[in-house]
């Protein structure tokens, strides 16, 4: 009998290792014979710990599951029977291309990932030349999902073009946004997935050195990565020799320091680099000046996690999806006050309306969904009036907001709006890298003037409007420049909890 | 009682930060070495550390300023870092913090007088599906509450 627990932190944070000791335990206790594997998570969070237990080839979910679910799971009469994991709605209704794998495989284990389609990709990029690598990427249409949306593949020509000795593919694993777990889930989960990744970005800019810069808040996704980066380099993934083509690359994971603002490429840099992590000034771009000065690809990780996929069905099978000029899938991460929170990789498209509602069911309260805050803390907050907005770059940037890392923060009726445009200032004036006045000085202000309309100061909302143009022209980067986002969709949705009528807002 | 200051020598820290020399950019690395050695960045690192990679002091110490991970002194025993962001502010965890700093009588950042426990604040444990989110020293707890944070803290208090 073979079953599945998961190791992700998240359904660790909901009691996966006891699921797993009882399982074991109780196992024991009834002289079963028992395999108890540890898969990433399939990304129904509320469902986790989701055990699967293998009956005639499939596996079946039982969840959310408790230690003292453990005898039941094992006899098969589990109240906490959901039926085969695959055929499950959330499950059925997705396109995995990118974490296809995630929460079926065994995350460390090399012959899983292979079993999996895994390294088809690097393989068939070996027999490419870098110029035809490159222009696969560009052909699926990927675009950075780390925030900014930039065409990934014209980032690796001008890496590829660029004249150096040295280059480097460094793999934003910063994840600082609220509302998004997508990097950590992968990593967990497919780390073998990244390093694909990563050794075939390497393979098309002409690169043997990559490094992810991984956040140290997630200390799990560390582990899984550094081991996953030793296991494929004793079997010949990395190294000197990738797969016997005589190719070299190789990367390392290094650990951030708990700056936010080092999710920006250029801290981030920094960064790495031993400095701190002040945002540069671009040009020049990291493309051609980038780590230690030398051309570099500085991709997130969702963005280098699609690659694999991409080489391994084709670049055409990618682009097949989606909406406009967001081509492929999404990975959606369904966070905060919601009945149904998880990750759901998707076709872009979708309207916000069927994500929040359709998806995540609503609110985990059961009260009305006020606002949802998509992409992050820089992201706008949006009301169930825009919920008809579909899921795309330009379809969300028309309705003021932004895409992000993809991430969406649902809210309900009790939410402080003033609080959270607070919040937002508060966050950017503690994570400000100094640089620039508009937003080192400005975020204080901007506490400060929230406090007083809060007292009932409704003449200093004009005040915020102002210092938001301020920091929105004035700053380098969109710490600053993006923080004035959330704020002003805040005042613009609910201009009656900053004291003041709806038409003295518009 | 707060832990005093670590105070160790410059043989010491030499080993520590050895095996990090020959990387590029090792000073995040060697910064963290030191902290996972002796709980904190002690300010008797600094020069060293500064000599070895041919920096000016204040070069280190503006790093080390920099990053909210960098501690001059050690925490206290136990680390209680609690999620103040967005996703597990729809969640109450705004309310969980305010309880959990009240019971334990600290402010974010600081540790009780007994030396038990130092309450940070994190922005995002990536555990955003399952708010509230709070990390014990490394360990990760989803849709917590003020009772599971006091058990995990009994637990880990010998
Ligand atoms: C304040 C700030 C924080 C950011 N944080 C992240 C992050 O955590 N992860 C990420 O991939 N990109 C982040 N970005 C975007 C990066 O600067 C950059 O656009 C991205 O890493 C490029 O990779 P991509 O093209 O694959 O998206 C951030 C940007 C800013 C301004
Ligand atoms: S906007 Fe803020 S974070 Fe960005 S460069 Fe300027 S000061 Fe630094
Ligand atoms: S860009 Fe010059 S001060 Fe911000
Ligand atoms: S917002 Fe708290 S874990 Fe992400």
């Amino acid at each position: 009998m073979r079953i599945w627990v998961p190791m992700d932190s998240a359904a660790k944070a909901l009691g996966a290792e006891e699921v797993a000791l009882a399982l074991r335990a109780e196992a024991e206790a009834r002289g079963l014979e028992v395999e108890i594997l540890r898969n990433g998570t399939r990304g129904m969070i509320w469902l986790e710990p989701l055990v699967e237990v293998e009956i005639d080839g499939t596996r079946h979910g039982y969840g959310p599951a408790e230690p003292a679910d453990a005898g039941a799971i094992l006899s098969g009469e589990s109240d906490k029977a959901l039926g085969p994991v695959e055929s499950l709605d959330w499950m059925a209704r997705q396109t995995r291309l990118t974490f296809a794998r995630c929460g079926v495989i065994e995350p460390l284990s090399l012959e899983s990932y292979e079993a999996h389609g895994g390294l088809s990709g690097l393989r068939r990029a070996l027999q490419m030349s870098d110029e035809e690598i490159v222009t696969e990427v560009k052909d699926s249409g990927l675009r950075g999902r780390g925030g900014a949306g930039f065409p990934t593949g014209i980032k690796w020509e001008t890496v590829r073009t660029a004249k150096a000795y040295r280059k480097y593919i460094v793999c934003n694993a910063d994840e600082g946004d609220s509302g998004t777990f997508a990097d950590r889930m992968i990593m967990e989960g497919d780390p073998f997935c990244l390093i694909e990744g990563m050794a075939i970005a390497g393979l098309g800019v002409g690169a043997v050195q990559g490094y992810v810069y991984l956040r140290s808040e997630y200390p799990d996704a560390i582990e899984v990565m550094t081991r996953a980066i030793e296991t494929a380099r004793a079997a010949g993934v990395l190294g000197a020799d990738i797969l016997g083509s005589g190719r070299a690359f190789d990367m390392e994971v290094r650990v951030g320091a708990g700056a936010y603002v080092c999710g920006e490429e250029t801290s981030l840099l920094n960064s790495l680099e031993g400095k701190r992590g002040v945002v540069r000034a671009k040009p020049p771009l990291p493309a051609i000046e980038g780590a230690f000065g030398k051309p570099t690809v500085v991709n997130n990780v969702i963005s280098l996690a699609s690659v694999p996929v991409i080489f391994e069905k084709g670049a055409q099978h990618y682009a097949d999806f989606g909406l406009g000029r967001s081509r492929g899938t999404i990975p959606l991460q369904i966070a905060g006050n919601v009945a149904r929170g998880g990750l759901f990789e998707t076709a872009f498209g979708m309207p916000l309306g069927e994500i929040v509602e359709g998806l995540g069911g609503g609110t985990a309260t059961g009260r009305p969904v006020k606002a949802v805050q998509v992409g992050g803390p820089l992201g706008a907050y949006l009301g169930p009036g825009q919920f008809d907005t579909p899921f795309g770059y330009e379809e969300l940037d028309g309705a003021g907001g932004l895409v992000g890392h993809a991430g969406l923060v649902i809210f309900d009726d009790t939410a402080d709006m003033l609080g959270l445009a607070r919040f937002a200032m508060e966050f950017c004036a503690v994570e400000s890298c100094g640089k620039c006045t508009p937003c080192r000085i400005g975020a204080v202000r901007g506490v400060e003037t929230l406090d007083r309309i809060a007292a009932g100061d409704s003449a200093a909302i004009e005040l915020l409007t102002d210092l938001c143009e301020t920091m929105t022209d004035g700053s380098l980067c969109a710490l600053g420049g993006l923080t004035p986002y959330p704020v002003m969709s805040a005042l613009r949705l609910f201009p009656e909890e900053f004291g003041t009528a709806r038409e003295a807002a518009e | 009682m707060r832990h005093a200051v670590p105070q160790p020598t410059v043989d010491d820290i030499r080993e520590v930060i050895a095996p990090h020399l020959d990387r590029e950019g090792p000073l995040l690395p060697i910064l963290h070495a030191v902290q996972a050695a002796w709980g904190c960045v002690p300010d008797a690192a600094v020069p060293v550390i500064a000599e070895a990679l041919n920096l000016s002091r204040a070069e280190v110490h503006g790093v080390v300023s920099f990053y909210h991970d960098f501690r001059e002194a050690p925490a206290g025993r136990h680390v209680l870092r609690l999620c103040r962001a967005e996703a597990c502010q729809a969640m109450g965890g705004k309310a969980l913090s305010e309880a959990v700093l009240g019971k334990l009588g600290v402010s974010w950042g600081e540790t009780t007088a007994d030396g038990a426990v130092t309450v940070e604040p994190v922005y995002c444990l990536g555990l955003c599906a399952c708010a509230p989110a709070a990390m014990v020293d490394g360990r990760v707890v989803g849709r917590a509450d003020a009772a599971r944070l006091d058990a995990l803290l009994a637990e880990g208090a010998a």
